[in-house]
């Protein structure tokens, strides 16, 4: 792994050495991890691996204890979710974190609401939302109406409808078809290519590898907050991440020159 | 970075805005539509003026003169200072917060004023800007302890509740009241009236003409941006209504004495912050931390800020309150802001229609509640009942509007929209 160059094909984001402690529980030990632009990368591992951890120091909900974080070549400090923000890094969590009392358009752009004047632009905003739903093929059936009264999936695709407001150039999706039926997750899975194919960095997380290997270029194991093995998807088998994960084998990454057969 | 490259479908079927489809059949769809949120546990201001209504009913069946022009003025007079403060609770309220220093804090402000006028005899405006300051400060402290130390604002305030009261006291010396001199500075604040006839009716054109022109404007708007508009015939409905409503309260305000400038004052606090919670960014915030403040965290909105500021807001328009029940009482003394101001201003707010639980409710929930609270009050002091009774009778209200806003959102979980 090496920084990027000015220009180059560098990773958008990368991090060295990141270390998360929570009282008495090291949650993360001296983690690495990157990732490109145009490319997904998912973030695997057991319950209690570190994922969302690792992924709350690159949202600024959990800023990491120890290590560096490079973003776009710069080096970066992440202290809040506004940092996060401010650097085109767009999270969607598991919880959805929508407020249930206020509509679709209000937790589409909650935090960056267009203005027109003193007043909120909600002409502007309601005709941006439903533009971007409709792009998404997204069934809801107003945007008008509170979150609160929205199915599970259509609370997802409004969660990650509302990461793309703010432009962003890197997207994590925490477990985003954990809670999702066949159709939905099609429809996300789908969603997720389409962020690719427009040239943003995506970070999945995930429980379903069979999703992961559909979805995602490169997997990225974590187990105990330590990384567990890295796979290029197509180059490893379901097997070969299952070990990693459950700690059956040693790590495996395919940088390594003397992991066996050259393929 | 544009996220409309697909070319949008059709509209889905159960992508139409579902409220066009009953706003389409004019009466009957608002019918319609007010069924459905009744099921829905969304009542909205409905309790309210069926209660107003009732109330009315029955005060006037055992005491007509409750219903006559005089009456009516003085009932507007009467809840315009507590009506006030409830606009900064209703502020706190929306963010699942409570103040309770709220009756100490006007109480203070006035006697804060009535030091600075009368005793030192300072002009009214800076007299009124330093009191009202006074309360924007009281309220930055308590919303930076609340915000900073994690305390419950329950806790906070109380103290407040308790500390204010003996600054009140500090700040009057050996004083027990002053008198502010009728028909001059701060009296005539809350015992003006504008006699001449147009007054009342150019204020309330004025309001239909604006609330029109943002409706047109909006429609307008909506049209060019390719949105699902309301019917015209909507519009003009909503309008009209809107003026018979003032038009009404007009005729009689002039068949008394003529339109009260506390009233102006309260009506024009209620419209101000109802507009800045619905329509500003600010608002917005407000009502976002109140229905999930980690969500409005992580949304880059800062939480802290938008707490003290509320809680600053609060404390301000508290001191507003103050100021005018002591323009209308011609004095402040030890005993302002006391007794029923907390209650009543906290009633009002929830009686109306506020949520408790944050996140729901509207600065006309201020207005509505007091003029319930106001009705009974006054209603019962034309019937010359005790105070035991009246304090019973109120504390009853209460109770039931708060059972109402525990149903309602237990209805709004069973259909999906807590």
């Amino acid at each position: 792994m090496t920084s990027a160059a000015p220009g180059g094909t560098g990773p958008i984001l990368e991090m060295l050495g990141i270390s998360k402690r929570f009282g008495a529980v090291q949650a993360l030990t001296d983690v690495d991890f990157s990732v490109h632009e145009g490319e997904v990368v998912a973030l695997v591992g057991d319950n209690g691996a570190g994922k969302s951890t690792l992924i709350k120091t690159i949202s600024g909900a959990g800023p990491a204890d120890d290590g560096v974080i490079s973003f776009a070549g710069e080096k970066v400090a992440i202290a809040r979710p506004h940092d996060s923000q401010a650097l085109g890094i767009a999270t969607v969590y598991q919880d959805l974190a929508l407020c249930d009392n206020l509509d679709v358009v209000a937790n589409l752009f909650l935090g960056r609401e267009g203005r027109r004047g003193a007043a909120l632009d909600e002409v502007d905003m309601e005709r941006r939302a439903s533009e971007l739903l409709r792009s998404l093929a997204a069934k809801i059936p107003s945007v008008r109406i509170p979150v609160a009264s929205l199915s599970g999936g259509q609370r997802q695709t409004v969660a990650i409808a509302r990461s793309l407001i703010g432009e962003p150039k890197l997207v994590i999706l925490d477990e985003p078809t954990a809670a999702l039926g066949v159709a939905q997750t099609a429809q996300v899975l789908d969603l997720i290519r389409r962020l690719r194919e427009r040239g943003l960095a995506v970070i999945v997380i995930s429980h379903n590898l069979a999703e992961v290997d559909e979805v995602a270029d490169r997997i990225v194991v974590l187990r105990l907050g330590r990384n567990a093995g890295e796979f290029r998807v197509g180059e490893a088998t379901q097997e070969d991440v299952v070990a990693a994960i459950t700690g059956a084998s040693a790590a495996r990454r395919p940088s390594d020159p003397d992991t066996d057969g050259g393929a | 970075m544009a996220v409309t490259t697909e070319p949008a479908a059709a509209l889905p079927e159960d992508a139409i805005d579902p409220r066009l489809l009953v706003r389409q059949h004019g009466l009957a769809g608002y019918w319609e539509l007010f069924k459905r949120r009744v099921r829905g546990g969304e009542l909205g201001a409905l309790p309210v003026i069926v209660g107003l209504l009732v109330i009315w009913t029955v005060f006037y069946l055992q005491e007509p003169r409750f219903l006559s022009a005089q009456n009516l003025t003085n009932l507007l007079l009467q809840i315009a200072a507590i009506g006030t403060i409830s606009v900064g609770i209703v502020l706190v309220l929306l963010l699942g917060e409570i103040d309770l220093s709220v009756g100490s804090v006007s109480g203070l402000c006035a006697c804060v004023l009535a030091v600075l006028n009368v005793k030192q005899g300072w002009p009214v405006l800076p007299a009124i800007v330093v009191a009202i300051l006074v309360g924007t400060a009281i309220g930055l402290f308590q919303g930076f302890v609340f915000s900073q130390f994690g305390v419950p604002s329950f806790v906070v305030t109380l103290a407040g509740l308790i500390g204010w009261q003996g600054l009140q006291l500090a700040v009057l010396g050996n004083t027990g009241t002053i008198n502010f001199p009728f028909g001059q500075g701060v009296a005539n604040l809350a015992n003006t009236f504008f006699a001449q006839d147009w007054v009342g009716y150019a204020v309330a054109l004025v309001a239909v003409a604006a609330y029109s022109l943002s409706l047109l404007n909006d429609q307008r708007r909506r049209l060019a941006a390719g949105l699902i508009t309301h019917p015209m015939s909507d519009l003009v409905l909503r309008s009209a209504g809107l003026l018979v409503l003032l038009l009404a309260v007009v005729v009689l305000l002039n068949s008394d004495r003529g339109t009260p400038l506390p009233l102006l004052i309260f009506v024009g606090f209620v419209i101000l912050f109802d507009w800045i919670t619905r329509r500003t960014r600010y608002g917005r915030y407000i009502f976002a931390v109140g229905g999930n403040t980690e969500a409005a965290r992580r949304a880059g909105i800062n939480v802290n800020l938008i707490r003290i500021s509320v809680f600053a807001l609060c404390s301000t328009m508290a001191a507003c309150g103050g100021i005018l029940a002591a323009s209308r009482g011609l004095a402040a003394s030890q005993s302002s802001g006391g007794s029923d101001t907390l209650l009543f201003a906290i009633a009002a707010a929830v009686i109306g229609g506020t949520s408790l639980f944050g996140g729901r409710g509207s600065t006309y929930a201020a207005l509505l509640g007091m003029l319930v609270i106001g009705s009974i009050a006054n209603g019962m002091d034309l019937l010359g009942l005790e105070s035991d009774i009246k304090f019973m009778i109120t504390g009853g209200v209460l109770l039931a509007a708060v059972v109402v806003d525990a149903l309602a959102r237990r209805g709004r979980t069973a259909h999906g929209r807590a």
